[in-house]
């Protein structure tokens, strides 16, 4: 079943089209990674599927429900959840306070402190700790933490390494499989090809605001990949 | 003793201060909106209570029961008409929104109400005080005033650390984007705000109109005390407020003490003291993003 459909959109910064006719389908229980170099146009994409931008061509639909006008925060209670690049943790809130908010919407689902906690103990080690005082790492895990407490069916994970030491990453990435054996489907925007492909059952590549490349992770070659990913 | 008895009474008037002050301080600290209609909607308020007990016959404190709620809806949709349209449009625009709207009230106060002062009528209760002792004795009224400014402060403090909108409150406040990211709807949660600021400026409304006289212009006094009161507490901190208020409210009793004129001016050097030498306040809010 396809859970998500994006039909050709474009999406421009004011005079700036960031975005050319780009389409992405998720089937529900699969993993889709996003690759591409800086400024190809995945965290532009994401924040169109989040509703933070309205596309000004093309449709997004969301279990079968035309959602390309819909404002961010009404996605949210249909179950697209965003970890935002930068994580955005809410400075002032305790780590705790974070995930509660994560779940103002109520959704029903596996998630909740206790199961977060679970799945990540970096997280439940911190939990009175202040947003602001969290390390890059800590806070990426809570901001991960504090979209799944919405019980999304699709989880998208923006930018997931930069800027953090390959051993954190690890730990971050160590926690997907509860995540998507919880039944949520996930997908990833990666600049780190290597951990895109290694997460992933499927991958798209971007450049310069167009898709390039597209294919189940086993079957693309370094090569193939290579070319995409910087337009050689 | 009668200095003692001055800051006794000053620590009750600062009760009222921070109740004209908390939802200004509020309203700063979810929007960072700059109400200058805020003390023009006391006065409000203090009408709407002036006009029910005195032309519909409600008893005094029964007032309070309509005017909160009736002040709580106009803040509402006042935030969702004009409000949050202006803050769409940058930081200045709320400020100029605010301002023009404190013009209007204040001319439409003088339309239907007429520049002549008015007070609630509140029969015995306005002159009831408890004797501590010979020298000293504390009314009724203000230590009720202090009681509830009191307890709204601290009931607004627990609301906000712990019930869900007050959660997605200091969430919206600290970025609006991620809150929005979390399934918050921004605008509504800002005219909740509003509704509990207003709905708050209502009840201190009141029991202005009860101690005192006032007139359409009076908002522009009140504005100044309640802004004092925040800034002196610190920005965004509730429990501040109310002790910005308290400090406020003695420093004008001293000054008074010392001279029957010198009330107000005291209260006001107090005020430039703290902008001059700790301009985040007496409480600075534990975070600063």
């Amino acid at each position: 079943m396809t859970l998500l459909e994006v039909d050709s959109i474009d999406v421009h910064y004011g005079d700036f089209q960031a975005l050319y006719g780009v389409s992405v389908s998720v089937a529900a229980g699969e993993t889709l990674a996003i690759i591409g170099a800086n400024g190809a146009g995945k965290s532009t994409l994401m924040k169109a599927l989040a509703g933070l931008m309205t596309p000004t061509a093309g449709s997004i639909a969301f279990e079968g429900r035309d959602v390309t006008a819909m404002p961010s925060f009404k996605r949210v209670g249909l179950g697209i959840a965003l970890t935002p690049e930068g994580r955005r943790i809410f400075p002032s809130l305790s780590v705790e306070e974070n995930l509660l908010v994560g779940g103002h919407t109520r959704r029903k689902g596996p998630w909740n402190l206790a199961s977060v906690y679970e799945a990540f103990p970096l997280v439940a080690d911190r939990k009175d700790r202040i947003g602001i005082h969290l390390s890059g790492g800590e806070q990426q895990a809570v901001a991960i933490g504090r979209a799944l407490m919405s019980n999304p069916s699709l989880l998208l994970l923006d930018e997931v390494s930069l800027g953090l030491a390959p051993v954190v990453v690890e730990q971050i990435y160590a926690a997907l499989p509860a995540i998507t054996g919880a039944g949520t489907t996930v997908l990833v925007v990666e600049q780190d090809v290597n951990q895109a492909l290694k997460v992933s059952d499927r991958v798209q590549c971007m450049l310069e605001g167009r898709t390039v490349l597209e294919g189940a992770a086993g079957t693309l070659t370094r090569d193939q990949i290579a070319t995409a990913y910087f337009g050689i | 003793m009668e200095w003692l008895n001055a800051v006794l009474q000053g620590i009750l008037l600062g009760g009222l201060y921070a109740l004209l002050a908390a939802g200004l301080s509020l309203m700063f600290g979810v929007m960072r909106i700059v109400n200058l209609a805020h003390g023009v909607l006391a006065v409000v308020a203090a009408y709407l209570g002036y006009f029910l007990v005195d032309k519909l016959s409600v008893p005094a404190f029964l007032c309070i029961v309509i005017v909160i709620p009736v002040m709580a809806g106009i803040g509402y949709v006042l935030q969702l008409g004009l409000l949050n349209p202006a803050l769409a449009r940058g930081g200045l625009a709320p400020i100029l929104v605010t301002f023009g709207l404190a013009v209007v009230v204040t001319n439409l106060l003088q339309q239907f109400f007429s520049a002549d002062t008015r007070s609630i009528q509140t029969g015995a209760i306005a002159t009831d005080s408890i004797q501590i002792n010979d020298e000293i004795a504390i009314g009724v009224f203000p230590l009720l005033t202090f009681i509830v400014g009191v307890v709204v402060i601290a009931g607004l403090q627990t609301y906000l650390s712990r019930s869900r909108t007050g959660r997605a409150m200091r969430a919206a406040s600290d970025d609006k984007d991620a809150a929005q990211l979390m399934g918050i709807d921004n605008r509504r949660i800002y005219a909740i705000a509003t509704a509990i600021a207003l709905g708050v400026v209502g009840l201190a409304g009141v029991f202005l109109g009860m101690r005192t006289q006032f007139s359409p212009t009076y908002g522009d006094a009140t504005l100044i005390f309640a802004f004092e009161a925040v800034i002196i507490g610190g920005l965004g901190s509730l429990w501040g407020t109310l002790i910005g208020g308290v400090v406020l409210g003695v420093a004008q009793a001293v000054g008074a003490q010392i001279n029957p004129a010198y009330g107000i001016l005291a209260g006001n050097l107090v005020f430039l003291a703290i902008l001059a030498f700790r301009p985040t306040g007496l409480l600075q809010k534990a975070v600063n993003s």
